[in-house]
């Protein structure tokens, strides 16, 4: 694909959550919990007020078309603030000199004072309805190339346990979120972007990681296309495939456009009740439902069933609208007959609607008042179909398709945090903030000062134990053997089934003395570190796994072994060195280091040979 | 150059050229709104004004219509902020006071009955006085003679338990007065406005036939609570279910979103009571809480007051030291009652020799009132009776349910 000659243009919103103590706007620690361990619930519905400018946001709305009562999940570790029974505590400083450092590492320009604004969400990802969010800086640059629009900070949502049952531990954690202009005109530009920014919030240090903390939404558009906001690609390795895919899906429905208007289709928005052409249906959906409802979509034959991305058709962007107004999905004829349905039944219907070959229906089941409601969203994306792409807020499906969420939200969406005082950045406070080195050129230097392999360097440079290595080298600990126990040995314990949340960073530096000092062999750090997982103490664990041996009792367990064997070592003479070696090792092995093992050995057998 | 809120302003900060609305200064700086939504702080020389556009038209307003089929309401805001609606571009929450700009904010109120309006007063309810109790008990009763089948007052949460208790001694009433407020304000999608006012709406075409505070029953949108307006008080700072009943449960419940109304087997219902109003009151009368180790001259603070509630410790003490002030007061004409401090019970000050040594000083036990009940009963008492042993048997005399029985008939 020529994404040039299609006019991509894509964006980035990246939001990544911050590894404070406490959450941005009151004291609850920032742990994610196991929803069965919720401490009581709240249950609550939200609404949109008309603003006197007599707008209401438009995702707001739509998204309020049921009102759904929203259960939220609480914890001993969440306060009053998360189920807004509280007004917020103060901006956490913390949080805001970590997004701070990040603009420095971008270059950008701080604002004097940071305001609060509410930004409306009314899907009930948030206790309050909205979620709080501040401009912190403007325009960075990345490498020269790309432009950062803006960072500000902002809180988490809840996480969803399932339907209209959300869990607040999440919510209120801290966030940067991080706008690129849409500056990136390939798949794989935005997947290199996303990728460094990532690497440059890590450098910090202090964002958290692992699964869900870092969110990519990535910002779409092509020539005659139209803005697609996608949420929520959480795996680096899909976001190429996420812009592709929406190409190629803007490019099906232009191509759905031209198709309409040269078969002159037509979209009357008459709907019919068709529940009796149903009474004998064998179909299981169908047969459940109260009412069922048609409307005729001109012109739309074979479109409707048209492949616009992996697994996604036109119907199934028509069946995600009426999703909103509470039924499960839609029937169209361009997939029957199927799911039951018969031939006859098909026939039947398109007769009583006068629908002819170039025609297609659709279809919906379920409540009277559902079924008006979702034939009008129906209807609304047929009609979209004729303008080409709908500006739209989408979100990830696996493999890397998407599905409606709702419209784009406007401006209207914003108000001001009027409980939240504006903070002040002075001058000096800018100035006195240090940016990090980048972990990229960490892991050049560590080739270059410390003598680590490249790819050992990056590795370590990348481990979330990257400040426990570099403790272990300031406190004088050999890098590379630092490297190699932090790396290999660590990983061997979880592979073990062992959680490194066991071993203190006390313990593995302290065993690593121990070793460095010649009190324990490099060979038997595994042993010692398992043991100390287990709860043992260092010292207990290095004298129990491996009792120290001195150079006088290696001498004389040495002494002993050679002199059995004197017979054989006088035949075989120096090549006697290596199966006698072995037999010391196998009483010594991780009590006392191998070289020191062979010097001694060395000098017993120039006793004899 | 000055600038004037939602001028159109362009911003050069950073490198970068932006357009927005001006909002306000703050210091040096200005704060801009900009397209994007976000607010932001910037020095005030980087904005410079654009030309002024045609100023966007007036929404076209769509006329609601009340249903005539329906009971008349009579909604009386004194300043709470159950229909305030925000400003989107400045941010300014503004409250907003025809029946139809809270038609249009609640529109499940239109289902409910038809509306009367009015705004008597608009204060924060800490800054509410007896005067304006006696004003709110005034305009409740011409509204209920003028064909009102039910009140809703709205007010500020801080106060409200005072004006619903005064109104409560001031006004005997056949239709329900209902009291209510928000504790989110009404500019987020989580306030709790919408749900506390429709249930006001439900209580007040409901068979209550008395003045009660309508609040959230419990932290989640399942269920307001009716708190006699006498026996209730806020108990919370910030939570939802900050009012609560003391000493005895709601005199009824309202289940959301379905309306349905249970009042207590001892509500007073609908047509029990004759429409009659006597809003005299004593605004000389005070409420002093003793604390351990209080320097006795601070009663002398009271001197002259035709009244005094003092919130003593447990069962109604103070310091012994305090009593020959306190004698010196009743002995001056003042009036005092006993209540505790403690969340519920009644006082008692025949248990120990302090509390019969304040019983012969004058003070008159206040059984189970709560402290600010007592506080308003005394003051509506004594504006309305002159002679000391029609006050001493009124303040003893459950008059509307502060009390769970006459005092007087046992003591």
């Amino acid at each position: 694909m020529d994404y040039e000659a299609v006019g991509l243009k894509a964006g980035l919103e990246i939001h990544q959550q911050l590894n404070t103590k406490e959450k941005l706007f009151c004291h609850s620690p920032t742990v994610i919990r196991d929803s069965a361990e919720h401490t009581g619930e709240v249950s609550r519905y939200l609404r949109v007020a008309v603003s006197e400018m007599g707008d209401v946001d438009r995702a707001a709305k739509e998204e309020l078309m049921n009102q759904r009562l929203f259960t939220y999940y609480t914890y001993d570790t969440t306060g009053l603030v998360e189920i807004d029974e509280e007004p917020p505590a103060p901006l956490n400083p913390d949080a805001l000199d970590i997004v701070l450092t990040i603009a420095k590492m971008f270059e950008m320009t701080p604002l004097p004072e940071i305001h609060t604004m509410r930004k409306m969400i009314v899907d009930g990802s948030a206790t309050s309805g909205f979620q709080r969010t501040a401009l912190v800086a403007l325009n960075g640059a990345i490498e020269h190339a790309y432009r950062v629009e803006t960072v500000a900070v902002e809180e988490e949502a809840c996480q969803r346990v399932e339907d209209t049952i959300f869990s607040v531990d999440r919510l209120g954690i801290p966030l940067i979120e991080i706008t690129t202009s849409p500056c990136m005109k390939t798949p794989e530009e935005v997947h290199d972007i996303a990728q460094y920014i990532g690497m440059t919030l890590r450098s910090t240090g202090r964002v958290k990681r692992g699964i869900g903390t870092i969110r990519q939404d990535v910002n779409v558009s092509i020539r005659d296309g139209a803005r697609v906001e996608i949420k929520g690609v959480q795996e680096l390795d899909l976001i190429a495939e996420v812009v592709r895919r929406e190409v190629q899906r803007q490019l099906s429905l232009l191509a759905i456009r031209d198709e309409l208007q040269a078969r002159n289709a037509l979209v009357n928005g008459e709907v019919y009740d068709v529940t009796s052409v149903f009474a004998r249906t064998q179909s299981q959906v169908l047969k459940k439902a109260r009412v069922i409802l048609g409307t005729v979509l001109h012109g739309f034959n074979g479109l409707v069933g048209l492949e616009i991305q992996p697994d996604r058709r036109l119907g199934s962007e028509m069946s995600d609208y009426a999703k909103k107004c509470g039924v499960g999905g839609l029937f169209h004829t361009d997939e029957l007959p199927a799911y039951g349905v018969t031939e006859e039944e098909v026939h039947v219907l398109k007769e009583t609607l006068g629908a002819g070959p170039e025609d297609a229906v659709v279809i919906v089941a379920s409540t009277e008042q559902k079924c008006r409601c979702a034939m009008q969203m129906i209807i609304r994306r047929a009609k979209m179909a004729f303008e080409g792409v709908p500006e739209e807020t989408r979100k990830m499906l696996e493999g890397g398709s998407t599905a409606y969420m709702r419209p784009l939200p406007g401006a209207a969406r914003m108000y001001p945090e009027t409980d939240i005082l504006p903070v002040p950045v002075t001058k000096e406070y800018w100035e006195s903030i240090a940016a990090p080195e980048l972990l990229t050129v960490k892991a050049e230097r560590f080739v270059a000062e410390y003598g680590l392999d490249p790819g050992m360097a990056r590795q370590m440079a990348f481990s979330e134990e990257l400040p426990l290595f570099e403790r272990a080298v300031s406190e004088g600990i050999r890098p590379v053997f630092a490297a190699r126990t932090i790396l290999a040995s660590l990983k061997e314990l979880s592979r073990a089934g062992i959680s490194s949340d066991a071993l203190s960073d006390d313990a593995i530096i302290a065993v690593m003395k121990t070793v460095e000092a010649g009190n324990a062999a490099k060979e038997a750090v595994l042993d010692i570190l398992t043991a100390c997982a287990k709860g043992m103490s260092v010292s207990d664990a290095v004298s129990r796994v491996a009792p120290a041996f001195s150079r006088e009792e290696l001498q004389d367990l040495v002494h002993g072994i050679v002199n059995d064997r004197v017979e054989f070592i006088r035949t075989r003479g120096k090549a006697a060195l290596g199966p006698v070696m072995g037999v010391i090792m196998k009483e010594v092995r991780g009590r006392i280091d191998g070289k020191v093992v062979s010097e001694v050995l060395d000098e017993e057998l120039g006793r004899i040979i | 150059m000055s600038l004037n809120n939602s001028d159109p302003v362009t911003v050069r900060f950073a490198g970068v050229e932006m357009d927005g609305i001006y909002i306000n200064r703050s210091g040096e700086n200005a704060i801009v709104k900009l397209s994007s939504g976000y607010n932001i702080c910037v020095p005030t020389s980087l904005c410079s004004a654009k030309e002024q556009t045609v100023p966007a038209e007036k929404p076209r307003v769509l006329p609601i219509k009340q249903d005539p089929a329906l009971p008349l309401l009579s909604i009386i805001s004194t300043g709470g902020t159950i229909a305030s609606t925000v400003d989107y571009r400045t941010g300014a929450v503004s409250s907003r006071f025809t029946a139809e700009d809270i038609l249009r904010s609640i529109p499940e109120l239109a289902g409910i009955a038809r509306y009367h309006t009015l705004q008597p007063f608009q204060v924060l309810s800490e800054n509410m006085n007896p005067a304006m109790w006696q004003e709110l008990a005034g305009t409740i009763h011409d509204e209920i003679l003028h064909g009102s089948e039910g009140i809703i007052i709205t007010h500020g949460t801080d106060t409200m338990l005072y004006s619903a208790a005064a109104v409560s001694f001031m006004l005997d009433t056949p239709v329900p007065v209902v009291f209510v407020g928000a504790q989110r304000s009404a500019d987020r999608p989580s306030s709790d406005n919408a749900m506390n006012a429709i249930c006001s709406a439900k209580a007040a075409v409901s068979q209550m036939g008395e003045v009660v505070v309508c609040m959230h029953a419990n932290e989640s949108d399942t269920t307001c609570a009716l708190h006699r307006a006498t026996r209730v008080r806020k108990n919370h700072t910030s939570r939802r279910d900050a009012f609560q009943s003391i000493g005895r449960g709601p005199v009824g419940e309202v289940s959301y979103p379905d309306g349905t109304v249970v009042p207590a087997k001892d509500a007073v219902l609908r047509g029990t009571k004759e429409l009659r109003l006597a809003n005299n009151l004593e605004p000389s009368c005070g409420l002093l809480q003793y604390y351990p180790g209080m320097d006795p001259a601070v009663f002398d603070a009271f001197k002259g007051y035709k009244g005094l509630v003092i919130a003593g410790t447990g069962l109604g003490h103070v310091g012994t030291d305090c009593i020959s002030r306190i004698a010196g007061l009743t002995a001056s004409g003042t009036t005092i009652i006993m209540t505790s401090q403690c969340q519920a019970g009644s006082v008692c000050d025949r248990v120990y020799e302090t509390g019969r040594d304040l019983l012969d000083a004058g003070v008159i036990e206040g059984g189970s009132m709560l402290p600010e009940v007592a506080l308003v009963k005394l003051m509506w008492v004594l504006g309305n009776a002159t002679r000391k042993e029609d006050i001493r048997r009124l303040i003893r005399t459950n008059l509307k349910g502060e009390l769970e029985y006459d005092l007087w008939r046992y003591a």
